[in-house]
């Protein structure tokens, strides 16, 4: 008898305290799926943020805003045409310039040119390129790279100036120099990236086409870069997307001019650069106006990365 | 039969088997290799530069009024950068207090309970598309939902941009560390009895320590190093503040500040903040590194 009592006053307690501990449990599991889910939220509150902020701007000059040049807070009449063409520009040289290089390190880093020993600092090294900040890289850019520059500018000007790009009088601050400054910034990210996807590659793709005759450097450019193609374009787009957004370099080097040249020797200016050096001083309307501005940044880049993830997404699933 | 004539072996003719040092396909394999090779010293340079160039300039200026003093008046040398130092790491603590629970608990819904599912797929996606967001995005975003609510800029706003920065760097790391613990100790853990709750708050957490610590540096070398969040969330300041609630000087700002406004003195102190910016990132850079190296359960 006291012994089937016991037990069942046992069972009873464990019950309980199986209740509570299950509730914690619970509780536990939906915190942290509300945390998880906090990230979609945040970036999708971002965008409504400030495309409901931007409202008046974007009520008041539709999308005419991105095809005008004009940039007049006496007036309070805003376009942005320079500054997109800013960014796209200095985001091509940039490109144009990172793409063979950072190409070119991946699979030089992806081979086994060197010895270990040697190539994981030159990685690690390029890797720290990606965490200097940018607001130092725009101090040592305006200091020491546009006087070491300016001797090649002027040779550009003087010897190339039938070319349009380049037909002025050259200038320190141009979108040439951010476009180079840009390079190096995104070149650690295409390096990364590309040299991952060629590294995860499986084996027999390089052991088949080396059975078949082909040499090293054959292997690598008509076997395993067209087979981390998807890769390779998603590191790139990613690079774009930060090229486009950088904001303290582009401030402190494009020249911050509201105005379209042909010549990349000219100062210019990009979307980010504008927010970053009027925002401080700007009024009611011209701060929906940047906000607009800042709107159509965010687009650009948010398509740019989804593109981006989709692609790299894409080829780790066919991989693996 | 005519046609069916038997057909004529080739004449054995001799096959060069040994690599032609001067054909062209060895010729062009050297010439990508050096080329790939030079452009990986060409990469390094700027970095070398960049050090360099910033711990010649930064390097005279290191004394104590750079970490005690104020800065001067425009024109006038002197003084430090004591106020911005200060006000980065109040910036920085703020953010840290915002992104870090969230980051982790979410990287810990991620790999203990949604690996593989469907909204776990997103959370990622999510995560990737918002590291990639400009960061200038981030402080329009803190300006609209902080400053214009509260009315004025302040420490916390700055704080709130640079948490949209820290989050998925917090999130995504800790989450690649966590999936490193192996599944036999959550099985054991299990196994005698314990809850998910108590698997996670008292094993896997423990044992993923070093990645936990190696995220929540990456993203603060990361956060520490923005200026264009904070120009117009935390916004400057020319004295000692610590209230959250006012404008801070942040040390990101002022090399900003001091960099593009015509005096020298103010120049000399723009390298000597970005020296010890930089010493700050890649001592953190390289130790997050060694902390990543040496994860092994």
């Amino acid at each position: 008898m006291t012994l089937s009592d016991t037990t069942a006053t046992d069972s009873t307690a464990i019950e309980a305290k199986k209740n509570t501990r299950y509730y914690l449990d619970q509780a536990f599991y939906y915190i942290t799926m509300a945390f998880a889910l906090a990230i979609a939220v945040a970036l999708g509150w971002i965008v409504i943020q400030i495309g409901i902020t931007a409202l008046p701007a974007i009520q008041k000059f539709g999308l005419g805003f991105l095809a005008s040049t004009t940039w007049d807070p006496v007036r309070n009449i805003y376009g942005v045409l320079p500054q997109i063409y800013g960014t796209l520009v200095s985001a091509i040289i940039a490109l144009l310039v990172a793409v063979p290089l950072g190409l070119g390190i991946a699979v030089f880093l992806s081979e086994d040119f060197l010895p270990t020993f040697v190539s994981t600092p030159i990685a690690f090294a390029i890797e720290l390129l990606a965490a200097i900040p940018s607001v130092v890289i725009g101090l040592w850019g305006i200091f020491v790279l546009i006087p070491f520059l300016a001797p090649f500018y002027r040779f550009l000007s003087n010897y190339l100036g039938w070319i349009p790009l380049f037909s002025s009088s050259p200038r320190g601050n141009s979108i040439l120099t951010l476009g180079l400054v840009l390079a190096f910034m995104i070149l650690p990210l295409i390096t990364s990236i590309s040299r991952g996807t060629l590294v995860s590659l499986p084996p027999h793709l390089r052991q088949g086409a080396m059975a078949l005759g082909a040499t090293r450097w054959e292997t690598i450019l008509r076997v395993l870069i067209p087979a981390g193609f998807s890769g390779i374009v998603g590191s790139i787009m990613l690079a774009l997307g930060r090229a486009m957004g950088e904001t303290m370099a582009a401030a402190m080097l494009v020249g911050n001019a509201n105005r379209i040249n042909i010549s990349i020797l000219e100062p210019g200016s990009t979307i980010a650069s504008l927010i970053a050096s009027q925002f401080g001083e700007a009024g009611r309307e011209q701060v929906a106006a940047l906000l607009y501005a800042g709107l159509v940044l965010m687009i650009l880049t948010l398509i740019v990365n989804i593109l981006a993830e989709i692609i790299i997404k894409k080829f780790q699933n066919v991989e693996r | 039969m005519t046609g069916l004539s038997q057909p004529k072996m080739p004449e054995p003719s001799s096959v060069q088997l040994e690599k032609v040092w001067t054909s062209m396909r060895n010729l062009f394999g050297i010439f990508m290799t050096g080329l790939t090779g030079l452009f990986a010293v060409i990469a390094v340079i700027p970095l070398a530069a960049i050090v360099i160039n910033v711990a010649e300039k930064g390097l005279p200026l290191i004394n104590l009024d750079l970490f005690t003093k104020l800065p001067p008046p425009p024109g006038l040398s002197g003084g430090g950068l004591g106020n911005a130092i200060v006000g980065t790491l109040i910036v920085l603590a703020v953010a840290v207090a915002i992104s870090v629970p969230i980051g982790v608990l979410g990287a810990v819904w991620l790999s203990e309970f949604g690996r593989g599912s469907k909204i776990a797929y997103w959370v990622r996606f999510s995560a990737n598309v918002l590291s990639g967001v400009p960061a200038i995005i981030a402080g329009l975003f803190a300006y609209t939902i902080v400053v214009m609510t509260m009315g004025s800029f302040s420490a916390f706003a700055g704080g709130v941009a640079l948490s949209v920065v820290m989050l998925p760097i917090v999130m995504r790391t800790t989450e690649e560390g966590l999936v490193l613990v192996p599944e036999e100790v959550r099985l054991a853990a299990f196994g005698l009895g314990a809850t998910r709750f108590e698997t996670v708050s008292r094993v896997v957490l423990p044992a993923a320590l070093p990645s936990i610590a190696t995220a929540v540096t990456l993203a603060v070398a990361r956060a520490g190093g923005e200026a264009a969040p904070l120009l117009f969330t935390a916004l400057n300041n020319n004295f000692w503040s610590t209230d959250l609630f006012r404008p801070i000087a942040t040390l990101s700002v002022q090399v900003y500040f001091f960099a593009i406004i015509p005096y020298r003195p103010q120049q000399e102190l723009a390298w000597a903040g970005a020296l010890v910016l930089l010493a700050i990132i890649l001592l953190v850079s390289v130790t997050s590194r060694f902390l990543t190296r040496k994860r092994v359960y």
